[in-house]
């Protein structure tokens, strides 16, 4: 039972982070239905700026996060400007490969000498690790923190997108970006805040990743972001309280299995997920009914 | 001077010349009419005066300021707004919030308000609410104000887009087949309702419009396009006997 309790507290831990990530997947899909494969390197880039306030800037723990979502907006916008809004009429394939481009090149840039070079970094103690117990039940201030953090802000989205203009912009936007620009919305700006909003929360779950387990690589978004994109099916591309719950769910998931399955088998269950959802229930749990427009 | 002076406005298409040197004058609080048979250009036209496309040729002079190839999301701030000919609206969004869309422009705020929901930004959400109750208190739609778009019926949904329009505070409104699909009571409804739109707002109105009758009722001065060009224009009455439309519309011989 305690193991139980235990793995479910880790389990919820490591699914904040897919959840973070989840969002911006599924709100870029949202507004231009595109897959943004390169997100999960802005995770990557997230952590790794990160380490460098924490290190160079000695930053605490605030001005870390701040710093990291900063500098993950402003990437994810640049992207979006050069790369793919030449291509925005362009067929979706090109589009998609596109993505994919980007995430080698920003792997392969971090991998420069230039910039944090090829090999492990161990990212530093921001503040001490505290751990709490619960009769059997350990939890650490870290776990606590990263939790909070992605419920705030979530909670700050959610109030975002169905309480304010900008919100109503970018939901006008995704349903029919025409018209939306036909009533006044500057529709290239909607994109670029979405983007920019996507990138920033992928910086945040960089440095809570970077809290949880201090080692960063260069290829280390590949497989957190492959997650966060299970996830973000899983709760209904588009819908961005899907992409929360999903990404919650796969954390769960990937925890419990790897604990009363066997480890070796918990990567193959996570992806086996996508394909169950995929057979059962496309739309996601949280999904719209929509047709493709033809 | 004219509030809409268009000239010599052409469009083309690869080789398809969609609207050809198109001239037209509409004044101030004026209710213009545009028909034509199906594929003449009239929506072409309409997307030209908003931006969507460029044209290939001609200008478009509004208040005396060029605004073709102007972005389409800045030809609202310019105080032009259009309904569409087969509904747009945001059918996932409640009737209030379609109708504060339109709002967005005039909107002071920036995103950090947004995201921390400031003193600021709460108090113009509040503002953009009341402004947007009253377009639909206008549209007789105040009721449903928190429905979702996609649940009202065929009529209201028309009547929704033109409040949403008329939301964004134009000088030119206009309305791409406002009264298609409608039945004979609602048309009559719809057609009161433009002219009282007319005549409250002080703004000029460009019809796009099938229902004949509508047109010759509502209409002031009205322009004919049949296979991208002008054909005929002037008041109803002359427009009636006009035997270039007649035949536009009837063929030869009839």
């Amino acid at each position: 039972m305690e193991t139980l309790l235990q793995q479910i507290i880790n389990g919820i831990c490591q699914g904040s982070v897919y959840a973070l990530i989840a969002i911006g997947y599924t709100m870029v899909y949202g507004i231009i239905k595109l897959i943004n494969f390169a997100h999960c390197d802005i995770y990557m880039i997230g952590a790794y700026a990160g380490y460098f306030a924490v290190c160079t800037l000695r930053f605490g723990f605030t001005g870390t996060l701040l710093f990291a979502m900063a500098a993950c907006a402003v990437l994810g916008v640049t992207i979006e400007r050069i790369a793919y809004k030449p291509l925005r009429n362009s067929p979706k394939v090109t589009l998609f490969i596109t993505t994919m481009g980007v995430e080698l090149l920003l792997q392969n840039l971090i991998k420069t000498d230039f910039l944090a070079g090829p090999n492990t970094l161990a990212f530093p103690e921001i503040f001490a690790l505290e751990t709490y117990k619960f009769g059997d039940v350990i939890i650490s201030n870290y776990q606590i923190i990263s939790v909070l953090t992605t419920i705030v802000l979530s909670i700050l989205l959610q109030l975002l997108v169905k309480k304010t203009k900008v919100g109503r912009a970018m939901r006008a936007t995704s349903f029919d970006r025409d018209a939306a620009a036909l009533m006044g919305i500057n529709t290239n700006k909607v994109i670029s805040i979405t983007f920019a909003i996507g990138s920033a929360l992928a910086g945040t779950a960089g440095v809570i990743v970077g809290l949880l387990y201090p080692k960063l690589t260069p290829a280390m978004g590949v497989m957190p972001g492959l997650k966060s994109f299970v996830a973000a099916v899983l709760g209904g591309i588009g819908v961005i309280p899907g992409a929360m719950v999903g990404g919650v769910l796969m954390g769960l998931i990937e925890t419990l299995s790897k604990v009363y399955i066997s480890s070796g088998f918990s990567d193959a269950i996570s992806f086996s997920v996508l394909i169950i959802i995929l057979l059962v229930k496309p739309t996601g749990l949280f999904g719209k009914n929509t047709r493709e427009k033809v | 001077m004219a509030l809409l002076d268009v000239k010599g406005l052409t469009i083309k298409f690869g080789g398809l010349t969609a609207v050809s040197e198109v001239d037209m004058e509409i004044g101030d609080n004026n209710l213009v009419g545009l028909i034509g048979p199906n594929g003449a250009g009239k929506t072409t036209l309409f997307n030209m005066l908003t931006g969507v496309y460029v044209p290939t040729s001609g200008k478009i002079e509004f208040s005396g300021e060029r605004i073709d190839g102007t972005k389409t999301y800045d030809i609202t701030s310019k105080k032009i707004a259009r309904t569409f000919q087969n509904i747009r609206l945001f059918k996932d969004m409640t009737v209030l919030e379609n109708v504060m869309t339109s709002l967005n422009y005039q909107s002071k705020t920036n995103l950090l308000d947004c995201i921390l929901h400031t003193p600021k930004q709460i108090k113009e959400e509040r503002e953009m609410e009341e402004k947007a109750l009253n377009f639909l208190k206008i549209m007789k739609l105040d009721g449903k104000a928190n429905e979702l778009a996609k649940n009202l019926p065929y009529g209201e949904q028309r009547r929704l887009e033109i409040a949403r329009a008329l939301a964004a505070e134009p000088k030119l409104l206009l309305l791409d087949e406002p009264a298609a699909g409608m039945n004979p009571q609602e048309t009559a409804e719809l057609t009161e309702m433009i002219r009282w739109i007319k005549e409250e707002f002080k703004i000029s109105v460009l019809l796009i419009e099938h229902d004949m009758k509508l047109v010759m009722n509502v209409c002031e001065y009205i322009y004919v396009l049949s296979f991208g060009e002008i054909i005929a224009k002037g008041e109803p009455e002359s427009i009636q006997k006009n035997p270039k439309v007649i035949e536009a519309y009837l063929g030869k011989g009839a």
